[in-house]
This record gives structure tokens, sequence and C-alpha cells, in this order.
């Protein structure tokens, strides 16, 4: 009524009410904090099963960027093996060794005789008796090709080794990195997997978080009718909820920061006594801060749109009678 | 200030509640409603804080048609007007004060106002020493007077009261009533239903009656 009609003397002016507005926002933010803590059980509950969701994918992906980081450290140990024809004399395959020494796009180039090759099988093979009960050297001599580096290294080792290839000396040119290609391969379905598994889990969080906030209405229905009975709005109605479901992403959040950085921590001590026996210096990076930030911000993020999604949908369903 | 025209209401049900009531009740008037029960007194008070919508006719506060107003404007409407229950609808986890300080926050007032405001309203109806109290350790009268300092502290131009003494011996319904005598004193439209009759028949206001949804007898403005 009297809003268009005629002034309303009880109404503060627009100054006040947007002083008020933010006010009334830093009040229900530190007001929905004091709603949890008066039942720390169940909002350590609810915390706990988004921080869980949340620390599962968080985790394999930290731990899939290890893995990243570790096998990026053996493309720079790619070389090629030219196993030479047999008819290659020695003199011709240390002249061959030269000229492709001499290719721009190769590092470095080692000879191994025959004889070199089988005293080092016999060595490393544990078959030396084997190969004694042969009548000749069943080994071909080889060349270790070590190709330059750069940023397409991958493209450019290509080409290296097919022209290794086709050079008449060669019997066969191989790369020895193959494998890591196809553990890079392997990675990047591992990869998929956790975004898929982060989808799903993410899901589960605002599933999680709608159900408590709709909880939350129900046991406050009585309160939202006297607030739309005496004019409040949706907005101030749904206020506290929204609240509500952002301290829950945070405190998700946080325990997820601590289950994956417990747990790394927990591994790390094993996987570095594996590593040296590989004699590799390799320690296990935890969560970075920016990695921490994303998972905060998105925890917080979930909570309030599966909170905003509870929220929207019930508070209409409550009406005074 | 309150204008029924020909206003009906029937509900989803089938039940007709409200048929063709027309009345008019002039800004400052103090009118009881009154009926057995089921006789349409809620659904009246209803259409007026915009709970429910007419079925046919229109109804008209302040000479502005509640049918334009809109599901997103009625909070802003409902502020307007102080409405009182007789089940007090307090909030109990929350002190005196601040029940009564809930519509204040809602339409934005500072701090300060609010305080001056909520012990003004405590004030005029004696409670002033109770505002750090609880709901629940209050007398029914004393919940019912919380409850009607809840709906004046706005300085509404209109006062609804559904059965505000249904719970109250008839000293406390004689004070409630001498409230609500005040407030109209001031020029706030007070429409009160009950069917307190010993208790109307001693006041000298406008009294009416409801039967079965129509309205049979309107004493008219005093």
């Amino acid at each position: 009524m009297g809003a268009k009609k005629r002034k309303i003397q009880n109404k503060p002016n627009i100054a006040t009410r947007v002083k008020s507005y933010f006010i009334s926002h830093v009040q229900v933010f530190f007001y929905s904090l004091g709603q949890l803590s008066r039942a720390p059980l169940s909002t350590l509950m609810t915390s706990m099963v988004i921080g869980i969701a949340l620390a599962l994918p968080t985790g394999l992906h930290t731990l899939l960027k290890n893995a990243q980081q570790l096998s990026g450290g053996w493309e720079s140990t790619t070389q090629i093996s030219v196993f030479l024809k047999r008819n290659i004399s020695e003199s011709q395959a240390q002249k061959l060794k030269s000229d492709i020494q001499n290719w721009t796009d190769v590092a470095a180039v080692q000879y191994i005789s025959r004889k070199q090759a089988l005293k080092e099988f016999q060595k490393l093979s544990g078959f030396g008796d084997a190969l004694k009960a042969l009548n000749s050297n069943p080994l071909p001599s080889v060349l270790i090709v070590k190709p330059k580096l750069t940023d397409n290294s991958h493209q450019l080792t290509q080409q290296l080794l097919n022209r290794l290839n086709q050079l008449h000396q060669t019997d066969k040119a191989q790369l020895d990195m193959q494998w890591v290609r196809r553990l890079y391969a392997i990675m990047e379905i591992v990869e998929r997997g956790v975004l898929i598994l982060g989808g799903l889990l993410a899901l589960a969080v605002l599933l999680v978080m709608g159900n408590t906030i709709r909880l939350a209405i129900q046991n406050r229905s009585k309160e939202i009718v006297v607030m739309k009975l005496i004019g409040g709005t949706d907005a101030f109605i749904r206020r506290p909820f929204l609240y509500t479901g952002f301290w829950y992403g945070l405190f998700g959040g946080i325990i997820a920061w601590l289950l994956v950085s417990f747990s790394l921590f927990s591994i790390s001590g094993p996987i570095e006594k594996l590593t040296l026996l590989y004699q590799n210096q390799f320690a296990l990076s935890s969560l970075s801060f920016f990695t921490t930030l994303i998972l905060l911000a998105l925890s917080i993020f979930l909570g309030l749109v599966g909170s905003w999604l509870a929220v929207s949908r019930h508070i209409k369903e409550i009406e005074p009678e | 200030m309150i204008r029924f025209i020909n206003a009906s209401k029937r509900y989803s049900s089938g039940f007709d509640a409200l048929k063709n009531v027309s009345f008019h009740l002039a800004q400052g008037e103090m009118a009881f409603l009154t009926g057995h029960s089921g006789a349409g007194k809620s659904s009246l008070l209803k259409l007026i804080a915009l709970l429910e919508r007419t079925s046919r006719g229109q109804v008209l506060i302040n000479n502005y048609n509640l049918a334009k107003v809109s599901r997103r404007n009625i909070p802003y409407f409902r502020r307007n007007v102080g409405i009182i229950f007789q089940d007090h609808q307090l909030l109990f986890d929350r002190t005196v004060f601040d029940n009564v300080a809930l519509p204040l926050i809602i339409a934005g007032f500072s701090r300060r106002e609010v305080g001056k405001r909520v012990r003004a309203a405590l004030d005029k109806v004696g409670l002033l020493n109770k505002e750090k109290k609880y709901p629940i350790t209050l007398s029914g009268g004393e919940q019912q007077r919380v409850g009607i300092a809840r709906a004046v502290v706005n300085k509404p131009p209109l006062i609804l009261a559904d059965e505000p003494t249904g719970n109250l011996d008839p000293q406390l319904s004689a004070e409630i009533m001498g409230l609500f005598q005040d407030f109209s004193e001031v020029g706030v439209t007070v429409l009160v239903a009950t069917h307190d009759i010993a208790l109307i028949s001693q006041l000298p206001y406008r009294v009416l009656t409801l039967e079965e949804g129509k309205l049979i007898s309107d004493t008219g403005a005093k």
C-alpha cells in the first residue's frame, strides 16, 4: 500500500539501508558460524564427508603431478640404439660414428663393439655361461646416439630415428624410451580418470550439501514462516543458509587439504627409500600453494552452489498458513 | 484503509470460505470481526495480509488493489501490516528483544534506531524489563504482548489480530484490547478477529459478523 501512495514514515533512508545491508551480511556470516558451532559433531561429520570426497581427486591429482615430474626427467635420457649390420667392420663403424656425430641434431655418439657388448651382456644378464656355449658372438655392434634436446624434441627425435633407420649400415635403429611414451599415454588416461572421478565426487558434494541444507531448512521452517509473515524477503531468508553452505565448503576444503597433506607425508618416507634404490634423487612434492587455493575455492563454491540449489527449491515451499 | 468489494474466496478443495464480502474500514478505525469458527474470519484476514488471494472481487488497502502486488513485492507490502497471532509466532531461540527487533532488522534500520524503537515498543506493552528474557520463560499474556510489540515496532498503518485473546483470562484480554484502543487513537487502523462476544459487547467499536462466509451484520462505523 502506502509505498506508492504516500511516503511512509517508518522506512529507513537509503544510506542507512545500504549500510545495514552490509552489516547484516557480516552478522549473518558469523551467526551461521555460531549456529554450526552449536552442533559441532554433525558439522564435523558433514564437513568430513565433503572433505573426503574432495581429498580423493585432489590426492590422485597430486600423485599424478609427482609421477609426471619424475618421468619428465627420463625424457632427457632419450637415446637411440643403432644396431649395425653384421658385415660392418670396426673401422667402418668408427667412420659412421664420426659421421653421425657431425649431424646437427645429434649430441653424442658412443660406439659399442661386438666384444664390448658381449662382455657387458655377460656381466649384466647373468647368462654368461650360456653364452660361452655358443660358437660365435651373436651380438651386433651398436652405436648409441643421443639426440640434442629442443622444445619439440619428440618430433625431432622421431625424424632422427627415421634417418638412422634408412642408413645402409643399419640393421635396426630403436628408440630406447618408447616405454616412457607409453607411460605418458597411460598417465594421460589416468589423468582423464581423475578428472571424471573428481567431477562425480563434486556432484556428490553438491548433493550432500543440498541435503544438509534441506534438513536445516526443515528444522527452521517455523522461523522461515515468521520471517515471511513480518516481511522478510526471500533473499533475507536465504542468506543464513547460503553462509552455512559457505562454512561447510570451507571446512570441507580444509579437511581435504589436511587429509591429502597427511597422506602424502606418510608415504613420502617409503617413496624416498624406493627412489634411493633406483639411485634417483626424488622428493615427493606436497600440495602447492596454488593447488591449495584452488581446492579451497572449489569446495567453497560447491558448498555455496549446493545450498543455493536447496534453498531456492525449498524456501518457496514453506509458506505461512 | 481496508475496502472489500464483493470479495470471494474459494479454496482449491471447492470450499467457499468467503462469499461476496463488501465493507470499508476507514483509517484509524478499529473494528471487530466475529463469527463462529469456520465462518471465514481467518480467511478474511489472510486476504488482507496476502497470505491468500481473492478468487473473485477486490481487496483494496489504502486504495491500492492487492491483486496488483506481485509475489516478489509481498514482503514489502507485509512490512506495512502488523499481524498478531493467537499462537504469538515468536521465535523461542531468541530473546524478547531480538524477537521484537526482527521486523526492523529486516527493514534495514541502523542498530541504534533498532534499540530505540524496540525499547519504545516494549515499554508500550509494559515489558521493558523483560527484554533479555527468552519467550519460553514468559506467561501467556506476556508472550502475546511481545507479539504485539513486534507487530507495532515498525509503526505500521494497519494492524490485524487473529484471536489475540484466545488463551487469556478476561482481565488480560481487556488489557490487550486496551493496547489496540491506544493504537487506533493514534491513527492506526485495527481489525481484530475474535469470537469472544462477551469481551466485544463491552466495547464501543464496530462489529462485523461473518456466517458461513457471508457478512451477515455490520454495526457500521462509530
